[in-house]
Parts: C-alpha cells; sequence; structure tokens
C-alpha cells in the first residue's frame, strides 16, 4: 500500500498538495460563523454541478418540449423531484451563502492587500455565477423564465447605437425563443460551470498564497526569524509556509480542526436546506416564483415581473431610476462598485473591530439597504417604493463614498500584535 | 487571551487514555454516519436511472388482434420497443419442426427462454400461434424471416426459418437456434396470454 | 453580532409573508383548509375534475395511472368511472376538445390544469370557484368576483344552483341601505351551499395533489432526513469539541 502510494507521489503530488492546501494549512485559530461560507460555498457548487448533471439526462432544451420534460422530471423520473428541487434550492442556497461569504469579507477587510485580487476573483465568480443563475432560470420555459429574460436581455438595448442589434444577436431572433433557450441551456450547462470552477480554482490558490484574514484583520505569518520558537505555533505546518515565515502560536492546521468546524456548520446549513427542500420548495413564491409553473407564453406577461430574489437588489436600482440608459448603468455601477472595494477603502486597519465607529454603521448600514432594495425589487411598485427605492440606491452607492473619505485619514484603534482570541 | 495552549503539545502526547477512546469512538461514529449519509445521498441519483413512469406505460402490456393473420403470415408488434412476432404457422410447416431438431442447439428448449406454458416442441400454447421477440441472442439485431426456400440457402432441406444478417444465426419456425452459429440461445418467448381466440395479450402471463 | 443575526433570521421570514399577502387578490381569499392525506376529499375531487372540469381543460403532464395509485383507486374501477373516452389507463390526462377550436370559442386556450393550483394558490381557486355570479352582459352569462369578465361558463352551476350576488337591507345612519352580504345560490342546485363549500374544497384539494404529486412522499422523506441530519450533528460537534479542546482561546 505504501508502495503504491510513494509510487504515485514520485509521478503526481496528491499527498504534496493535499498537505499543502487541506491538511496543513495554517488557519487562524479565532476564524468564527463568519468563516464557514466559502466552505459551504464549495458545498453547494458540487451540490449543483451533480444535480445539474442529472438533470440534464431528462431535460429537453426545446421551447416546445422544455416545460413539459421539467414536469417529466418532477412527476415520472423516480427521484426526478427531489434532483430538480435539491438543484432550484441549491441556486437560492448559493446566494445566500455567497453573500453572507462577500459581506464577511466587507467587515473584516478581507480586500485589503494583499487580498485585492482575491476579492476580484471572488467577484468574478459572483458574476459568473449571476450569468449561471439568470440563464438556469430561463432553462424551465414557465412565464417568469420567458419574461424575465424578456427584461434582462433587453437591458442591453440601452446601449448606445448597437443595443438593439445586440438583442437581437443575443436571444438569435425577434423575440426569446427556442433559439435563445437553446443557447442558454450550452452556456449553463457548460460553458459558465467551467469558467466558474476555474475562477474558483484560483480563488483558493490566491487565498492559499495570501493567507486566510481573520476577525482581527491582523497576519498570522510574521517575517522569517521574527518570532520566538515558544511564538510559534506547535502545530505541524506545511514546510511550503513555514520557509517562508514565522508562523505564530494562532493558528490551527485545516485538517481537522477547521475542517470539524466546517463540518459542524455545515450540518446545520444543511438541515436548514433539507427543510426548505423538503417541506417548502417554493418558499412562498420566491425560490420558485407561483408564474413560473405555467408555462412561457409570449403573447401575456404576468401581472407583476420580478427576477429571483437574489437579483432584486439590482433590480431595484434599475427601476430606480427614471432613464432607461443611466438605469442600467447605475445597476452595473453597483456591482463595480463591488469589484472597486480594495481601491476605494484607503484605509490601512481591516478589521472592523478596530475601525472607526462610522466605519461599523457604514457597513450596518448597507447591509439593511442592500436588503431594502432586494425588498423593493421584488414586490409590485407603489407610489411611495419610487422615492424609497431612490433614497436606497443613493445611500447604496453613498456606502462607497462615504468608505472612500472617511478612510484616508480614519481614526482607528490600535491593532493587537497578535490574535486576540 | 492567547492562541494554542503551550502546553498544546504535551497535551496532544500525554492524553488521558479515557479521552483518545472518546476521540476514537466519535471519529468511527462520525465517519460511520457521514457514510450513511452519503450513501443515502446517492439513492435517488442512483434510482432516478431506472425506468420512468414513461418508459413504463411504453412497455405495458400489448393487446394483439389476431383474427386477421393468414396462415403462413407474420405480423410484427412493438412490446417494450422491441419487435414481437406473431406467426400464424400452417399444419404442414409444424409438422416439419421435429425433422430439424437433429441440427438444434436446444431441441427441447432447456435454457429458460420461454415461459413455462411454452416449453415444447412449438414453443407455444396454442400450436399454431408462435409469439417470439425478434431479437436474436447473440448480439441484438433483428433477424430475417426467410420463406419459400430462401432459408435452404443457410440450412439445407429447411424451406423457412429466421436468419439473422449481423452474425448468420440460424433459428427454425419454433424460435430454436442451430448448431455452429454465433447466437448461444433460443429466441424469446415473451410471457403472453390468449385473451380470446382473437385477442393475445403480449406482456404477462394468464 | 450574533443577535443581529438573530434578528435578520426572525426578520426574513415575516417579509417573505407580507410579500404573500401583497401579491394577493383585491378581493379576501377564502382560507382552502385542504388535506392531502384525506382520499376520500382527493377522489371526490377527481370524480369532480373528470366530469366537470376534464370536458375543457387538461391535465397534460398527469397519467390517469399515477393519479389512480397516489389516490388509492384501483385501476379497473378508476377506468370504469373516471376514464369517458376510452383512453389506456396509462395515457395523459387529456381533454378530447381540440384545443386550438376552443381558442376561437374563448378567446384563448382553457388553461391547463395540472399546475393550476400551483400558479393561483389553493386560497385563491377555493374563492373563485365559489364567487360566480350571474351577469347576463356577459358571453356567459356569468361573472366572477375574483376573476372579473372571465371568459369560462359556470360549469359547475348544476350543483351549486343559480349563484346571485346577495343584498341584505341594513340600517345605516337611520336609513335602510341594501349592503352586499355574499353570494347565494336559488338553492336550485344538486348541492346545499355547505355540501358545494366542500365539493370545491375536495377538487382544491385534488388540484393541489396533482400540482405537486410528490409533496407526502417529499414531507415524509424530508422528516427522516432530518432527524438524520440532527445524529449526526450531534456527533460532528462532539468530535469537534473535541479536537478544540486542546486550543485554548
Amino acid at each position: 500500500m505504501n508502495g503504491l502510494l510513494n509510487w504515485i507521489e514520485q509521478r503526481i503530488p496528491m499527498m504534496r498538495v493535499a498537505n499543502m492546501h487541506a491538511i496543513q494549512y495554517p488557519a487562524p485559530v479565532n476564524m468564527n460563523f463568519w468563516y464557514v461560507f466559502g466552505f459551504l460555498a464549495t458545498i453547494v457548487l458540487v451540490n449543483q454541478i451533480v444535480t445539474g448533471i442529472w438533470l440534464t439526462m431528462n431535460f429537453e432544451p426545446s421551447a416546445e418540449r422544455a416545460f413539459a420534460s421539467v414536469e417529466y422530471i418532477m412527476r415520472e423520473v423516480d427521484y426526478g423531484w427531489l434532483i430538480r428541487y435539491m438543484h432550484s434550492t441549491g441556486a437560492s442556497a448559493f446566494f445566500i451563502v455567497v453573500y453572507m461569504h462577500m459581506f464577511r469579507g466587507m467587515i473584516y477587510g478581507s480586500y485589503q492587500k494583499p487580498r485585492e485580487l482575491l476579492w476580484v476573483f471572488g467577484m468574478l465568480i459572483y458574476l459568473a455565477l449571476m450569468a449561471e443563475a439568470f440563464m438556469g432560470y430561463v432553462l424551465p420555459w414557465g412565464q417568469m423564465s420567458y419574461w424575465g429574460a424578456q427584461v434582462i436581455v433587453s437591458l442591453f438595448s440601452a446601449i448606445p447605437v448597437i443595443g438593439p442589434d445586440l438583442v437581437i444577436w443575443i436571444q438569435g431572433d425577434y423575440v426569446i425563443s427556442g433559439a435563445t433557450l437553446n443557447r442558454f441551456f450550452a452556456l449553463h450547462v457548460i460553458a459558465l460551470p467551467l469558467v466558474i470552477v476555474i475562477l474558483v480554482f484560483l480563488h483558493i490558490i490566491a487565498l492559499h498564497e495570501v493567507g486566510s484574514n481573520n476577525p482581527d484583520g491582523i497576519a498570522i505569518k510574521h517575517k522569517k526569524g521574527s518570532l520566538a520558537e515558544e511564538d510559534k505555533t506547535p502545530y505541524e505546518i506545511h514546510e511550503y509556509y513555514t520557509s517562508k515565515y514565522d508562523i505564530a502560536n494562532d493558528v490551527v492546521p485545516f485538517f481537522p480542526h477547521i475542517v470539524l468546524k466546517d463540518l459542524v456548520a455545515f450540518s446545520i446549513f444543511l438541515a436548514g436546506f433539507a427543510y426548505v427542500l423538503f417541506f417548502a420548495p417554493e418558499m412562498g413564491g420566491k425560490f420558485l416564483e407561483h408564474p413560473n409553473f405555467e408555462i412561457a407564453n409570449p403573447l401575456k406577461t404576468p401581472e407583476h415581473i420580478f427576477p429571483v430574489w437574489y437579483f432584486t437588489p439590482f433590480y431595484a436600482i434599475l427601476k430606480a431610476v427614471p432613464d432607461k440608459l443611466f438605469g442600467v448603468l447605475a445597476m452595473f455601477g453597483a456591482i463595480a462598485a463591488l469589484f472597486a472595494m480594495p481601491w476605494l477603502d484607503r484605509g490601512t486597519v481591516r478589521s472592523w473591530r478596530y475601525r472607526c465607529g462610522l466605519h461599523k454603521w457604514n457597513l450596518i448600514v448597507f447591509a439593511i439597504v442592500f436588503i431594502f432594495l432586494g425588498y423593493l425589487g421584488g414586490t409590485p411598485q407603489e407610489n411611495w417604493k419610487i422615492i424609497a427605492s431612490q433614497i436606497a440606491t443613493v445611500m447604496y452607492f453613498g456606502f462607497f463614498g462615504l468608505l472612500w473619505i472617511y478612510s484616508k485619514n480614519e481614526k482607528t484603534k490600535p491593532v493587537p500584535e497578535r490574535i486576540t482570541k | 487571551m492567547s492562541n494554542v495552549s503551550n502546553d498544546a503539545n504535551e497535551s496532544a502526547t500525554n492524553e488521558q487514555p479515557q479521552s483518545t477512546n472518546r476521540r476514537k469512538f466519535l471519529t468511527v461514529a462520525t465517519s460511520v454516519i457521514g457514510g450513511i449519509g452519503a450513501a443515502g445521498a446517492a439513492v435517488p441519483f442512483v434510482a432516478s436511472w431506472n425506468p420512468s413512469a414513461k418508459a413504463k406505460a411504453a412497455g405495458a402490456d400489448v393487446e394483439v388482434d389476431i383474427s386477421g393473420i393468414a396462415p403462413g403470415q407474420l405480423i410484427r408488434v412493438m412490446w417494450r420497443s422491441k419487435p414481437v412476432w406473431i406467426v400464424r404457422r400452417t399444419p404442414e410447416l409444424l409438422a416439419s419442426l421435429e425433422g430439424v431438431e437433429g441440427d438444434l442447439r436446444d431441441p427441447n428448449s432447456e435454457n429458460e427462454q420461454q415461459p413455462a406454458y411454452a416449453k415444447n416442441r412449438y414453443r407455444s400454447i396454442k400450436e399454431e400461434y408462435l409469439v417470439l421477440v425478434g431479437i436474436c441472442t447473440h448480439l441484438g439485431c433483428s433477424p430475417q424471416h426467410l420463406t419459400d426456400g430462401a432459408f435452404s440457402e443457410y440450412a439445407e432441406g429447411v424451406p423457412e426459418g429466421f436468419f439473422c444478417p449481423c452474425h448468420g444465426s440460424k433459428f427454425d419456425m419454433a424460435g430454436r437456434v442451430f448448431k455452429a452459429v454465433p447466437a448461444p440461445l433460443n429466441l424469446v418467448v415473451p410471457p403472453h396470454q390468449f385473451l380470446s381466440d382473437t385477442t393475445v395479450l403480449i406482456g404477462s402471463d394468464a | 453580532m450574533k443577535k443581529l443575526l438573530l434578528a435578520i433570521a426572525l426578520l426574513v421570514p415575516s417579509l417573505l409573508s407580507n410579500v404573500a399577502l401583497a401579491a394577493g387578490s383585491s378581493v379576501p381569499l377564502d382560507k382552502a383548509d385542504y388535506d392531502l392525506t384525506d382520499k376520500a376529499s382527493l377522489q371526490n375531487g377527481a370524480r369532480i375534475f373528470m366530469n366537470y372540469c376534464l370536458g375543457c381543460h387538461q391535465q397534460q403532464y398527469q397519467r390517469y395511472s399515477r393519479t389512480f395509485e397516489d389516490l388509492g383507486i384501483p385501476a379497473d374501477l378508476g377506468q370504469e368511472y373516471l376514464q369517458f373516452t376510452g383512453e389506456k389507463v396509462t395515457d395523459y390526462i387529456t381533454t378530447p376538445m381540440p384545443q386550438d377550436a376552443a381558442a376561437t370559442w374563448f378567446g384563448a386556450p382553457p388553461p391547463d390544469l395540472t399546475l393550476v393550483a400551483r400558479v393561483r394558490g389553493a386560497d385563491w381557486l377555493y374563492t373563485y370557484l365559489r364567487t360566480f355570479y350571474v351577469d347576463d352582459s356577459k358571453t356567459f352569462g356569468v361573472n366572477n368576483l375574483v376573476f372579473p369578465n372571465v371568459g369560462m361558463p359556470h360549469v359547475l352551476q348544476e350543483l351549486q344552483g343559480t349563484p346571485r350576488i346577495a343584498y341584505e337591507d341594513a340600517l345605516i345612519d337611520g336609513e335602510m341601505v341594501p349592503q352586499y352580504v355574499g353570494i347565494k345560490s336559488d338553492g336550485n342546485g344538486e348541492l346545499s351551499p355547505d355540501e358545494y363549500d366542500k365539493a370545491i374544497l375536495d377538487l382544491v384539494n385534488y388540484l393541489e395533489y396533482t400540482g405537486e404529486p410528490s409533496r407526502l412522499s417529499s414531507e415524509k422523506i424530508g422528516k427522516g432526513v432530518l432527524v438524520f441530519i440532527l445524529i449526526f450533528f450531534v456527533f460532528a460537534y462532539l468530535l469537534k469539541k473535541d479536537y478544540w479542546r486542546d486550543v485554548k482561546k
């Protein structure tokens, strides 16, 4: 057995890579609740890929058969309903954990130097995920699939000069049609998953190069030779890290400590996931919208069109601006601003624990505004909501503006040398 | 407020035997439960490969009206997406079946290629009507029905039989396989029953 | 921070339920207290569907055989009493009415009803089927409170009787003013008002079933899965504790 392992190891460094990235990776000891969402996102990604592969075995990507084939999966394939609900619930779960993961990055300054590219890769994953989710939602070919696609694709018509032709090119027809469905299917099941998996790989490589941040926002890796022997970690950490740095007595190895912690988080997450999956897969019309149980009808728009909940904050920003082009620009700007976080924040202290009070409030208000925008974008239009969404939009961008201003000469609290708890 | 305790290593090495046992037990228990969970999660994915309700509906029993079959004629029907032949054999043909038995691999239908009620020389319930799954037992081609002496080209002195064009397997008019051909077994007689003198139900026994 | 999260966790479902209310109709909907485990109710609902709805509306994604099996109806009895057009028991529940012609008669093809309960919701259906009323200005002589100007006749009139909007005089500010009190049948139907409500509830129950035939087995499996996850959680938690004991915080 050992001989075989050695034989393999000499040809492909499996154990070395496993040790380096999954076993003897130094993880800060104080990583809290907020640090489980990356692991959960990976789990959900695997769930989406596996259930997705199984769904393609029976899904028929054509305007004539798509809706019926989904119902075929739901009714006639053994456990087809379970696999389909795992996929549909997984889509929403993905965004829940990704939003938590992103907010974690914001409160503990995980986007700051030297983790700028880590953050950018993460944002690229988020962007690819949005495209993936949007195209996936078109596939069941229900009313929301059709009209949601209609609205989203029409956004591109706001682009001056080439807009209208671009829309027709994307659709492959003069309207959303079977041709659109087919190309979205190809992108949804092959192209984008491939992109996402590659980006996740890069995200993890970048993470392990710069090291995990932690709630204190301070380094666990210190300059070689700067730590006394008793301050170094007693755990076995891979020499890839120890040869370059002194690793402080502030870390635990990824395996088993972090893996076990993630496992506990995973079982809690799984309970919630299973509850929705088995007892409320529609989640009150939020995960699976009611009009989407009606086959796409190009002659009849549903009474209210909303994107699925995870897009509604941006949809609210789009609706808040009373101009087509500027609305679209504002919407994309809202995402672009997130991309720019590492450069908008000019501070040097990472964690909100040691930053000014304004920063803490700015983050909390931002989170509330984001949820409120989601509510506005996902409910029928009313008069008060127009003003409300405009105010919320200003506040959304205000977060970034304020951050840029106060982070320049911020009055921060003293940052500890070593991890505090 | 600090970190990993300095005696972490010591406590790791000088652990009480009791706690080592506890850790061992918990590790095994968690792994076993996790393994059961993973196996359970695999169930729907494995089960989803079973024939769906659609496939089962398409594979349901088929009722065939045989009143219109002329003596000597073969008709084909679909059952579970497979060709099923119904041949109305003439008395002469039935009489000739005994004569070829020396050239057959399994003349007495010892291999279970037919329901018990068709384990006879004619491999049928009613001698006149032969019901066969028209798929060669070699590699799944559908053999041809050769009549009027065309079959004797392949089997001397036998005027009628089934010949598989793919690899040259030969069967007599009871679906019994000849010696020295690639097909190992007689053609399959599907479960069937006569609902009346003129209707046969393919797919289930009486 | 944990309190904040808890607050969010508690807040989100209440937001969702508000949304569900807001998305409803302008007419207050009656609660459809259906019960998917009530086989007798489901069977009666199926009977009403096959007799009154299937003339125009299909359930083209659902097979008779599956329906009979789930509702506890023996296939031969189902075929005899619930299938009227000589299809096989494994066939989909389709209507003999040509859909293209129907589109010209009614202005739109009668919608497929397999999933109608998931599109409209049980309460909507329950209220809709009980709020037809006579309105001679309409093509079919009836209108509906929940679905104004609906392009569908009141097919269940022979059960309910002729439904009329009922007013009762009430004393308001010293004057007798007619007040809308609901819809009342002339009493010329086969069923009493209570029986009619029950029949509609059975029908809604049946439509709720066809919308998601896997619902009951889903909840049954779900309970087992949740118990299993709980057990796994306990062991995973104890194991994690055991390893982290060495790590002083």
